[in-house]
């Protein structure tokens, strides 16, 4: 089936099936590869898009689904000012470890700020309970979220 | 590895088969270990196929080949290799430090990439935490030869005696005509030096660390720049002309072998170009199994193909594993009271002579600790991609921990000798011990060969990681002690439940961590703490017998055991009426009962107590009896890895048994210096927050299977209970160790000593059961 896509402001020929997964046609068709595969079923985030500006997992997004739509991957996400400063924020913190999952950490950061500038520690674990690191980095995940934000870094959960 | 008898000779065993060669080389050489290295390095013609190849430099600035670890280009860039796989834990840019803190480098002038594959390099893997205590005084010597390659060249350039010569960051100067050059000017004259001789890099003088510029600063990780851009720098993101996805469906119980597929139907599934049985490798269950590939352009495709296959099984004797059975087992032993064998077999040590005391002592306790299976489940799924080609060679590209083992086994199974196998090490998302094992690397190898020698990537869906890990092994510790009229712990026996062979030839020796006795990382020490401590202790074993694939699992053996002891231990001191830091110190700082093993300290107990003073200093844990019913803090050590921890965990638990981390404080000693601290604290925090997420997490099996299949049922911990943490390093007159690892065993023990102070409850099982964890005002 040949589709129309619009990824990253670009305009994007593809002839997939159209139940086949955003995340197959981004990697391997259109060749952004910095959406990843971590589970195929929505379950840990690795491949959180942005679709018109909302948090999508790619993996089990009917690619046909997304045709009319703005689809935002890690690769464009640098072209917003938010998106740049979360970015920024990433390496400030030095977060990662083995990096696997923070493009969609960075793409379910960059929406949550979108909507909620200044979060609280609350609407972090909100937003970001779906977006699993099996390296941990989650304190600096919050930690760079909160910089991003331009909020004093500290964890103000109980403890 | 049973005769292993202290936790030093152990961390010895954890690296790996090349890893014992390469020692049992450099003995045989008569050179020194490290010394030997840094010469092949020095030494080795850097064009010959490996090392910090010119013709992959920048067009601008040629890079001018120091030896296989530095080029340099001419514009002063310094191209550094990072010889060891970067699978998270952050070497990539840590080893590189070591070598431009050496040769007096300015960090800003440095790049770095990932190594080739070489021999010279030696020891190219991630496990045991190994990577810097092996590369602490190497890669410094190999900075320290590379600059002073740097100051004979100046030296010939200026016709002066390289001895009146000095270097500041990236230059050369000859203070007494005030000339300079920078490392770049000299860059093709040092590339002609001849490299300098063992005896030079011997007396090489390496830096005051009062001098260092660039180890013990925050250095950011190299990638990341690369990473949150998305860049395709993963295993599972390369791509090579011609290239075919893979998908291996496998038997679902462990060693099954496939009986029938309608290949022709297979086929016939939309984006299957390609269909075949792969046949089982080896006897073994490590390496390549029975299973239908199924080859195309697309992975989605063959994934959903996979469910459709019409596959008959013949499940063998492993459709009998059962968890419930493994529990019915466990308990059986327990009950029959005597182990199968004893671990410990010196004086005091006589499982009848110790069980006698523990009966006559003032107060006898007991009690059963058990742990189950767990996944290594790293983010990025197994994949490797490969090319057997038709002149008979073959190419290997794969997110690992070290091709050590895997080439080992490829070479065993395709007669392809590793001189012939060309090796990419490509940045994995997360290892965990999971990417040593030559399984997936094994599959892709046969893959591309049925397939016509094409080139193809392997990707194992979560599924197939779930259900085919090489599981961290589950096991069960039945204590008793006995406490004397003094309050004193007397005598401790522990009869260990754990997993075994029954069919040896299902063991594939050459895996790290393989013994004869028990499933892979399936053992105990028999030096597991406190057996030096007092005077009586009995370390007994049985062994339920199953064929199992396990493997090493970040901190392996430690993660498990620390939780049974440590926590057995805070059982110790409520029946003895003594605080649990206090009964710690006690044991840590008295006399030793009796020798270890192998004669010598297994480890420094006053670094261990020095470490436990602090961490209670830090959490305020002498206020802890203030804290209200329902929160609670725990204390545990562990050494492992050749790293000491203690931590300070503190728990809130609802009346419904909700069990919130906190914080745990974390007090580490690995050695006179932490060479990149934002590297340290971050794999410190991360090893925490893991910790606690293994106190939620199991395998189980049924009818052969394991039942969890993806992150729905097999969670990984998230954001909300990620803890907050205090890591503080207490800075000894020791070499550098690893910190990949010890951060994390004493967590498990810490959560659960907390939560036995919120609720009056221990655990003694894991996974944690919150219902369980009810409690009332």
């Amino acid at each position: 089936m040949a589709l129309t896509l619009n990824v990253n402001g670009k305009t994007h020929s593809v002839d997939v099936a159209g139940e086949m997964p955003l995340l197959w046609v981004l990697r391997d068709k259109i060749d952004l590869k910095g959406t990843k595969f971590g589970c195929g079923v929505a379950a840990c985030g690795a491949c959180t898009v942005h679709i018109d500006d909302k948090v999508a997992r790619a993996c089990v997004t009917p690619v046909s689904s997304v045709v009319g739509k703005r689809v935002t991957t890690i690769e464009g996400i640098g072209a917003t000012p938010l998106g740049q400063n979360v970015q920024k924020a990433w390496l400030d913190v030095d977060v990662l470890q083995c990096g696997y999952c923070q493009a969609g950490q960075i793409m379910a950061t960059t929406a949550l700020l979108q909507s909620k500038p200044k979060p609280t520690d609350e609407d972090i674990d909100a937003a970001m309970q779906g977006n699993a690191c099996r390296c941990a980095t989650y304190v600096r995940i919050r930690a760079a979220i909160k910089r991003a934000a331009g909020l004093p870094i500290t964890d103000t959960r109980e403890a | 590895m049973s005769a292993t008898t202290n936790h030093d000779v152990a961390n010895i065993v954890e690296v790996d088969a090349s890893r014992r060669r390469f020692l049992k080389l450099s003995a045989a050489a008569g050179g020194g270990l490290l010394l030997s290295m840094t010469v092949a390095c020095v030494t080795g013609d850097p064009t010959d196929g490996g090392g910090a190849k010119s013709a992959e430099a920048a067009a601008n600035a040629p890079l001018h080949d120091i030896n296989i670890f530095v080029a340099i280009a001419s514009d002063g860039t310094i191209r550094i290799m990072a010889k060891n796989p970067e699978v998270g834990q952050g070497i990539k840019t840590m080893l590189p430090m070591l070598i431009a803190e050496e040769m007096d480098a300015d960090w800003s002038d440095v790049e770095i990439e990932t190594a080739s594959v070489d021999p010279r390099y030696t020891a190219q893997q991630a496990a045991g935490s190994y990577s810097t205590p092996s590369n602490w005084v190497a890669l410094r010597q190999m900075g320290g030869a590379t600059r002073w390659m740097l100051m004979q060249a100046a030296a010939k350039k200026w016709s002066v005696a390289a001895a009146e010569l000095s270097t500041g960051p990236s230059l050369v100067r000859h203070a007494a005509t005030g000339r300079e050059a920078t490392y770049g000017e000299l860059a093709a004259l040092a590339a002609d030096v001849p490299a300098p001789d063992s005896a030079t890099i011997e007396a090489l003088k390496l830096k005051d660390p009062a001098n260092y510029r660039i180890i013990g600063k925050d250095v950011k990780q190299w990638d990341s720049p690369k990473i949150v851009r998305g860049e395709p720098i993963f295993g599972i993101d390369v791509v090579v002309p011609g290239l075919q996805y893979a998908f291996f469906a496998k038997c679902p119980v462990f060693g099954g072998k496939l009986k029938s597929v309608d290949l022709a139907a297979a086929k016939a599934l939309p984006g299957v170009s390609d269909a075949f049985v792969v046949r089982q490798a080896t006897p073994d269950i490590f390496g390549l199994l029975d299973g239908v590939a199924l080859v195309g352009p697309d992975w989605w495709p063959l994934k959903e193909a996979s469910g459709k296959l019409n596959i008959e099984w013949e499940e063998g004797s492993g459709a009998n594993y059962s968890t419930a059975e493994f529990d019915q087992k466990a308990d059986a032993f327990r009950a029959s009271g005597k182990p199968q064998s004893m671990l410990t077999a010196g004086a005091g040590e006589a499982w009848d002579d110790v069980n006698n005391a523990i009966d006559s002592a003032s107060k006898t306790i007991e009690a059963s600790y058990s742990y189950p299976f767990l996944p290594h489940v790293p983010m990025e799924p197994m994949n490797t991609t490969a090319h057997v080609k038709d002149d008979g060679t073959i190419e290997i590209w794969s997110p690992t921990q070290g091709f050590g083992p895997a080439l080992a086994y490829i070479t065993a199974v395709t007669g392809v000798p590793t001189e012939k196998i060309k090796c990419h090490m490509i940045r994995a998302g997360g290892g965990f011990g999971r990417r040593g094992a030559p399984d997936y690397m094994m599959e892709a190898v046969a893959i591309s060969k049925q397939a016509g020698n094409i080139p193809v990537k392997l990707l194992w869906s979560r599924e197939d990681d779930v259900q085919h890990d090489l599981y961290r092994c589950g096991g069960y510790h039945n204590f008793r002690a006995g406490i004397d009229s003094n309050g004193k712990l007397a005598a401790l026996s522990n009869h260990f439940v754990t997993f075994g062979f029954s069919d040896k030839s299902k063991v594939w020796a050459a895996t790290p961590g393989a013994n004869d006795k028990t499933l892979v990382w399936a053992d105990m020490l028999p030096g597991e703490f406190p057996a030096t401590f007092i005077p009586a202790t009995a370390y007994g074993q049985s062994v339920i017998q199953a064929n199992i694939p396990t493997g090493a699992l970040r901190a392996p053996r430690a993660n498990g055991h620390c939780f049974a002891y440590q926590s057995f231990l805070d059982e110790v001191a409520e029946a003895s009426g003594k605080d649990p830091l206090d009964l710690r110190m006690e044991l840590l700082t008295g006399p030793l009962a009796k020798e270890p093993p192998s004669g010598k300290p297994a480890f420094s107990p006053k670094r261990m107590a020095d470490c436990l003073r602090l961490v209670a200093d830090r959490s305020g844990w002498s206020n802890r009896k203030v804290l209200p019913k329902g929160t609670g803090m725990g204390i545990a050590f562990y050494y492992c890895q050749r790293g000491y921890f203690a931590h300070v965990a503190k728990v809130k638990v609802e009346q419904s048994g909700k069990v919130t981390v906190q914080k745990v404080w974390a007090v580490g000693d690995v050695g006179s210096q932490i060479i990149n601290p934002t590297g340290a604290l971050n794999q410190c925090q991360g090893s925490i927050v893991d910790g606690v997420g293994q106190l939620f997490q199991k395998i189980t099996f049924d009818k052969g299977r394991t039942q969890q299949s993806n992150f729905y049922d097999m969670p990984l911990i998230r954001i909300t209970d990620a803890c907050q943490i205090d890591v503080h390093f207490n800075i000894t007159d020791n070499p550098p160790t690893g910190l990949g690892e010890p951060a994390l065993p004493p967590v498990l023990p810490a959560v659960c000593g907390a939560i036995f102070q919120a609720t009056g409850k221990r655990v003694r099982r894991l996974p944690i059961v919150p219902a369980d964890l009810r409690w009332t005002m």
